[in-house]
């Protein structure tokens, strides 16, 4: 590598690192991670390639609340980087990805501990009506974000290709093999995070039309999104829940239920 | 309350009033919300953070330290969410800086009542649908070596989370607390089933169509009168029966597990290490 795509690599690391704490314009999915990368590296098509194999691993993934997801942006930066520059094939960068995504969960949890010391500062700049010293902590929060992926990826980038290669050629063909087969079946985890969310029994009979749907027709993702979208609004469309006005006034009305009433009901439907 | 509100607004003649630049400043701050995300009090500081245009607008002296104070209590909530919820606040503050009778506790607990819900509206939507819909689109071309496919991810889900965010400070703010009826409605429950059956939709299809598994265990040599060999393996007599049958079964076994508050990344392990135990025994390929 040369020392401007050293300078690249880390600054794409310290962008990763900021974005997966925000998680809001998602330029710490290795989707993007692993394409800016190779496209550093030069080598664009190997990086995309990873990164759309590690995103469909790390679809899944997420923050929810206090629990947190492995470490996307430390995994792709690095995992890519070995692949590129040492020249290993995919299912090693898989390898690589899945160690450092643990370890780099560590380091996030470690960070997001360190940060409770700003908190209190803020605290104390807040009594003390400095708006500046707030905005402060919130940056080097932010910073401690970036440090946390880009120190790794130095760490990383300045050790020898040659002794990196060594490293990777010990590793043996089963467990490569044996990770790939791995990585064909590691996505579920991510799939049942998402079902799990989302699942109340009632609804479930739409994971089963999508799975038969998908394994018959030779749909795309696209195709089953919209025919997904179509039974969503099709379902709220005919579901008896959402017309209850209509039910409740026949109800309120053999009741004896005021026209008041009634209309006050038929208001708040609206 | 909001009726309350409303006159006693009027009342003051309103002299302070948040600029359109203020709650664009908002905006902008906003999309750095979780930046000093702590286990403590979570998105707290990141909130204050969001806040500060309106605070500097409104208050000075005593008054801003105490509001200051008041946006470094606890808050989480689903990121592209937290938009309204700032719009909110942002009106209660410009409020009671003019006067109105609104004490701390109720803008906190106006804070901490949307939240909660705001949360469970947003998790499903962002996390559960869009992000694994569109990135599954977006790895789907990208594995083929196609520059497309993070484009697409990046560019489809930018869209949506910018206009989620900036409209919903607008929104939150224009409505201010009449916000807590439109989410009694039943708009916000019709947005969560819906997305949940999209998720539930394609997530179905995605079990099928993007996880492999295959037993290449051999069950039978055959060779009919023309000479063609057929080879019949566990995998096939499984594909001839239901195709994607292993990751489904597999999928409902990982959620349970996950339901029993099993680590996922202890099932990650897991997973790799039968997909390596089951290569070196040739039962899996």
């Amino acid at each position: 590598m040369s020392l401007i795509q050293i300078i690249l690599v880390c600054l794409i690391a310290a962008i990763a690192g900021m974005a997966s704490v925000l998680d809001e314009g998602q330029l710490h999915r290795p989707l993007i991670v692993c394409t800016l990368i190779g496209l550093v590296l030069g080598d664009l098509k190997t990086g995309v390639i990873l990164g759309g194999t590690l995103e469909m691993m790390a679809l899944g993934w997420m923050n929810i609340g206090a629990a947190m997801a492995p470490d996307t942006a430390l995994a792709s930066v690095i995992s890519t980087l070995l692949v590129i520059t040492a020249d290993q094939s995919i299912g090693k960068g898989i390898a690589v990805a899945v160690a450092v995504a643990a370890a780099g969960q560590v380091l996030t949890i470690f960070v997001r501990t360190l940060t409770i010391g700003l908190q209190h500062r803020a605290d104390k700049y807040a009594e003390e009506g400095n708006i500046r010293g707030i905005d402060m902590m919130h940056i080097i929060g932010l910073s401690l974000q970036a440090l946390r992926v880009l120190i790794p990826t130095l760490i990383v980038a300045l050790i020898s290709v040659t002794t990196v290669q060594n490293l990777l050629n010990s590793i043996p063909e089963v467990i490569t093999k044996g990770l790939q087969v791995g990585g064909g079946m590691v996505v579920v985890v991510g799939y049942a995070m998402v079902i799990n969310m989302m699942a109340v029994k009632y609804l479930m009979p739409f994971l089963f039309l999508g799975f038969v749907i998908a394994a018959f027709t030779n749909f795309n993702l696209v195709a089953l999104g919209i025919l997904g979208l179509v039974a969503a609004i099709i379902y709220i469309q005919l579901n008896p829940k959402y017309h209850a006005s209509a039910g409740q006034n026949r109800a309120a009305a053999t009741n004896g239920g005021t026209v008041s009433g009634n209309d006050l009901d038929d208001d708040l439907d609206d | 309350m909001s009726e309350q509100v409303k006159v006693q607004d009027v009342s003051t003649n309103g002299e302070k009033k948040l600029t359109k630049k203020d709650l664009f400043s908002m905006f902008i701050r906003n999309n750095f919300l979780l930046g000093s995300f702590n286990f403590e009090r979570m998105q707290s500081v990141g909130f204050c953070f969001s806040m500060i245009p309106a605070i500097k607008r409104l208050y000075k002296g005593d008054e801003r330290k105490k509001a200051l104070k008041r946006h470094l209590e606890f808050f989480n909530t689903q990121p592209f969410l937290a938009a309204p919820i700032v719009g909110v606040s942002a009106a209660m503050e410009e409020q009671k800086a003019n006067g109105a009778p609104i004490d701390d506790s109720t803008i906190s607990g106006v804070k901490v009542g949307l939240m909660g819900p705001l949360a469970g509206v947003g998790d499903p939507i962002f996390w559960g649908t869009l992000r694994p819909v569109i990135g599954a689109l977006g790895a789907s071309l990208a594995i083929t070596g196609n520059i497309i496919g993070p484009l697409v991810f990046l560019v489809f889900f930018n869209i949506l989370r910018l206009a989620t965010k900036y409209y919903g400070i607008q929104y939150g703010y224009k409505k201010g607390l009449s916000v807590i009826s439109d989410l009694e409605g039943n708009r916000l429950q019709k947005l969560t089933e819906g997305a949940s059956i999209l998720g539930l939709f394609v997530m179905g299809a995605l079990v099928c169509k993007w996880t492999s598994i295959n037993i290449p265990v051999v069950l039978a040599h055959l060779t009919d009168q023309t000479g063609h060999k057929t080879v019949t393996t566990v995998q096939s007599v499984l594909d001839s029966l239901l195709p994607g049958l292993l990751p489904l079964l597999l999928t409902f076994f990982v959620a349970s597990l996950l339901k029993k508050k099993v680590n996922p990344l202890w099932l990650i392990f897991g997973i790799f290490a039968v997909g390596i135990l089951g290569y070196w025994l040739k039962i899996l390929a």
